[in-house]
């Protein structure tokens, strides 16, 4: 087998930062090679100076033995190298047929397009490697699982080589992921050299050959993915020992806080996003509710906050602590001792422009403790600020000055955990994706603080599209599917399952697809 | 580069090529742009009258450059304030003219003064009330706005209450005049300077310690950056742009007190000339900061007065051809910044 893609000591500059600095690897042809790292690793670069979206600082690039020079994506496909981006590029008006031949329609201006050819060729790939779409479809009418399909379809009607597939398994529910792998697998056995971006390890175990390992823009190791453990690859990421799982000692659950009776959610549209939606959280214990995303999660967290759009049709209760959450409104809501951190951290959970100082406060700014005259006490502030800091393990420089957007996602969400965490006289705690786009090392700083919460006494309500975060941290554990729960894991049964977490997934993805 | 140096950095480069093309075009338009130059610095530093026509037209740009900047840091264009200098115009001097003469000065400036925010307030919060309740966007909102304030206060103006044979209204109680810098001080004498310029300094101020200084600006800015993080937080965006809208329509109101009370002592047709665009372009290349304001609407103000005088020599459209470029360059200087810097 020869080397379809050669890095000989690339290096790529922003101003005076390296995003990639002397990287030299071989993805060997006809194998799947996964890139892992943590966020700004320096992954989503590399691959963007393969694909020809980013020249190399310095350095060379051989693919399949002849040096290149891309200057745009349009000559890395030339040269045999597709990519499926995390976010799709699809025109969603379009047909899944029209999709795939956008931009190599092969006809003349104002000439019918040869659909019926293209249709053809696409039924074929469909077949050959798994990839069951209707080529005649509306890409809007697809799921997100279907729409990968048409971007991989897209990949080989170019007859791309080398595929280059950047976090594809971010969207996608559990069997969903086991059907893309499948199909790698097959793409593979045909001969096709793959190249993973992805964080989430037991993955790269499950599918890849070989593992490249990134930290801080170099490369710190290829190695073959059957000669290693999931803990040592982490150790190789974060570049210390990083506790996968958090010690979740038993839980000694008091009175309920809040009781969720028949909920029900029907959008200003007509469409039912909740129905006899019911659960019970007592103090001092997690309830994990576990779903594929778009099954109700936003909905319920609308509901919950104060924030489900005008004309929605609420039916049933939420009560905390026996009053009512529904109809009022957030600051009310977070008054009555609630706090919750959004699932969409950046456009929800802090103000970009805003100093770190000033987003520990975002929220909680009408607090009579940061207050002086009609602004805010700075003193008290930077104090508040500096223990924050320092108890939630914040990298930051200048937080009095520093906008938050400077920092990386992780540091992010430490600032909006150590906000929410810290609120007076709070004993309902919702925590949405609290690990989202986080790092491993950060995810454990944030997953001890959940415990710990936990066994202050507050009660805490854990949405995760993440099985092994729900698994790692909740007491109970809800299956939430089409608006329901559908099935409820007992105090017990986690505590047992919890030892054999890959049959747990397992099981627990059963219950929500 | 750090973004505080380019705020500073990005008006200067734009004014000093301003200067560059201003003097091209006064070249092409025939004249010695030194001349030009020399002439407009005489008929306005050099002469008490002049600063005081200077000093008079900064301040109604300051109190309508920040009836556009407050909103601007909420992300609201306000292209009205032109429409809310007319009603308060007309508003403060109609109450001027119907106040009783023997109205103490203090009673009958604060109750015109008022009067003019009043209505300046109304006229902006209806675009702030049809953008909070009806989602209509603010800026055809004002423009619409501008255009009914000039055919109400028009109308209202010829059909009922002009002098017969003149396009102006009865004087106002001479007790509602605010006093000018000449009479109280001897300074910029027989000028249309008045005390009002020492009200745009401290609104200015004020301006600037309510959005960063005080927990009200904090919660509106955040609402202007981030509006669906703000609602998260739990706070009111809709309050916040009515507010906004509202402060911003008095202190235009404020501009039009300064132009009646403290000037014309009536209310005539057209006498706002544009200003209330003048302050777009003000607001604009102060980067919507009060502070800002008072260079900003100094470089205008010197701008729209010293065309005039040299108006003999070269016409004064050219130099509202000049105020236009200054503008555009600031906008394409800050998103060549944005992307280069």
């Amino acid at each position: 087998m020869g080397i379809a893609v050669r890095l000989n000591a690339v290096s790529k500059m922003f101003g005076s930062f390296a995003a990639n600095s002397n990287i030299s690897l071989s993805v060997e042809e006809g194998t799947i090679h996964a890139l892992v790292g943590e966020n700004g690793a320096g992954k989503s670069t590399l691959t963007k100076i393969i694909y020809g979206i980013h020249q190399p600082t310095s350095g060379e690039i051989a693919i399949q033995g002849k040096t290149v020079r891309f200057t745009s994506p349009r000559e890395a496909i030339k040269a045999g190298i597709g990519m499926v981006h995390q976010h799709f590029m699809l025109v969603p008006e379009l047909t899944v047929a029209e999709n795939i031949i956008l931009g190599h329609e092969k006809s003349r201006l104002f000439r019918s397009l040869p659909l019926k050819s293209a249709k053809a060729l696409i039924r074929k790939d469909a077949e050959a490697y798994g990839l069951a779409v209707d080529p005649e479809a509306l890409v809007a009418s697809l799921s997100i699982g279907e729409q990968q399909r048409v971007e991989i379809l897209k990949l080989l009607f170019r007859q791309a080589s080398i595929m280059i597939f950047d976090e594809p398994t971010a969207v996608l529910a559990p069997s969903e992921t086991d059907r893309l792998f499948a199909t790698l697998r097959s793409l593979r056995n045909k001969g096709k050299t793959i190249i993973l971006i992805t964080h989430k390890l037991d993955e790269v175990l499950a599918v890849a050959c070989t593992v490249s390992v990134m930290r801080k823009g170099e490369i710190v190791g290829t190695v073959p993915a059957s000669s290693v453990t999931k803990a040592e690859l982490a150790r190789m990421m974060v570049g210390r020992s990083v506790l996968l799982r958090v010690t979740n000692p038993p839980p000694t659950p008091g009175e309920t806080v809040l009781n969720i009776n028949k909920l029900g959610f029907r959008t200003p549209k007509g469409e039912e996003r909740l129905r006899d939606f019911t659960l019970k959280i007592r103090a001092g214990e997690i309830y994990g509710i576990a779903g594929v995303e778009g099954n109700g999660q936003s909905e319920l967290l609308q509901a919950l906050w104060g924030l489900a759009p005008e004309g929605t049709i609420i039916s049933g209760d939420a009560k905390l602590n026996g009053i009512t959450l529904i109809g009022k409104s957030p600051r009310k809501i977070a008054m009555m001792g609630v706090s919750l951190t959004p699932e969409n951290r950046l456009r929800h959970a802090v103000i970009l422009d805003y100093t770190v100082s000033e987003n520990l406060i975002f929220g909680r700014h009408r607090e009579r403790s940061f207050h002086r005259g009609i602004g805010f006490n700075q003193p008290a502030l930077n104090r508040y600020a500096a223990e924050m800091i320092s108890c939630f393990d914040i990298r930051c420089t200048l937080p009095a000055h520093q906008p938050i957007r400077t920092l990386s996602g992780g540091n992010q969400q430490k600032v909006v955990l150590a906000r929410e965490l810290n609120r007076p006289g709070i004993s309902l705690l919702i925590l949405a994706q609290p690990a989202r786009g986080v790092d491993i090392g950060a995810i454990e700083t944030i997953h001890k603080k959940i415990i710990e919460a936990r066994r202050s006494g507050m009660a805490i309500l854990l949405v995760s599209s993440e099985l092994d975060e729900i698994i790692a941290l909740s007491t109970r554990i809800g299956c939430l599917y089409k608006g329901s729960i559908r099935h409820e894991f007992s105090e017990e049964e986690v505590e047992l399952k919890r030892k054999k977490e890959n049959e747990f997934e397992k099981e627990i993805g059963l219950h929500i697809t | 580069m750090r973004p505080k140096s380019l705020r500073v950095l990005i008006p200067l480069i734009s004014i000093l090529s301003t200067l560059a093309v201003s003097t091209l075009i006064i070249f092409m338009a025939g004249r010695d742009p030194l001349m030009i130059f020399e002439k407009m610095f005489q008929a306005t530093l050099g002469s008490s009258y002049g600063s005081g026509q200077v000093v008079f037209r900064v301040t109604t740009l300051v109190f309508t450059g920040l009836a556009v900047a407050l909103p601007f840091q909420m992300r609201l264009l306000n292209i009205g304030a032109e429409g809310q200098l007319l009603v308060g115009a007309f508003a403060s001097a109609m109450t001027g003219a119907m106040l009783p003469a023997s109205l103490p000065a203090v009673a009958a400036i604060s109750l015109c003064t008022l009067s003019a925010m009043a209505a300046g307030a109304c006229w902006a919060l209806l675009a702030g009330v049809l953008k909070v309740r009806f989602g209509v966007n603010e800026v055809i909102a004002t423009i619409m706005l501008n255009f009914i304030a000039q055919g109400l206060t028009g109308y209202l103006l010829t059909y009922h209450f002009a002098i017969p044979s003149t396009v102006h209204t009865a004087p106002i109680t001479p007790a509602a005049a605010i006093p000018s810098f000449g009479a109280v001080t001897g300074w910029l004498a027989n000028s249309p300077a008045n005390l009002s310029t020492f009200l745009a300094i401290g609104l200015a101020l004020l301006f600037q310690i309510i959005l960063f200084q005080s927990r009200f600006g904090y919660e509106m800015r955040a609402a202007g950056l981030q509006p669906e993080a703000a609602r998260y937080g739990g706070i009111n965006s809709g309050m916040h742009t009515l507010a906004a809208m509202g402060i911003g329509g008095a202190a235009a109101g404020l501009g039009a007190a300064n132009i009646v009370l403290g000037y014309r002592h009536y209310f005539e047709a057209g006498m706002t000339g544009g200003i209330g665009f003048t302050a777009i372009a003000v607001s604009l290349l102060a980067g919507a900061h009060p502070l800002w304001i008072f260079l900003s609407a100094l470089f205008f103000g010197f701008l729209e007065y010293g065309g005039l005088t040299v108006n003999a020599l070269i016409p004064k459209d050219i130099f509202m051809v000049i105020e236009a470029i200054t503008i555009l360059l600031v906008i394409a200087f800050t998103a060549l910044g944005k992307r280069f810097l």
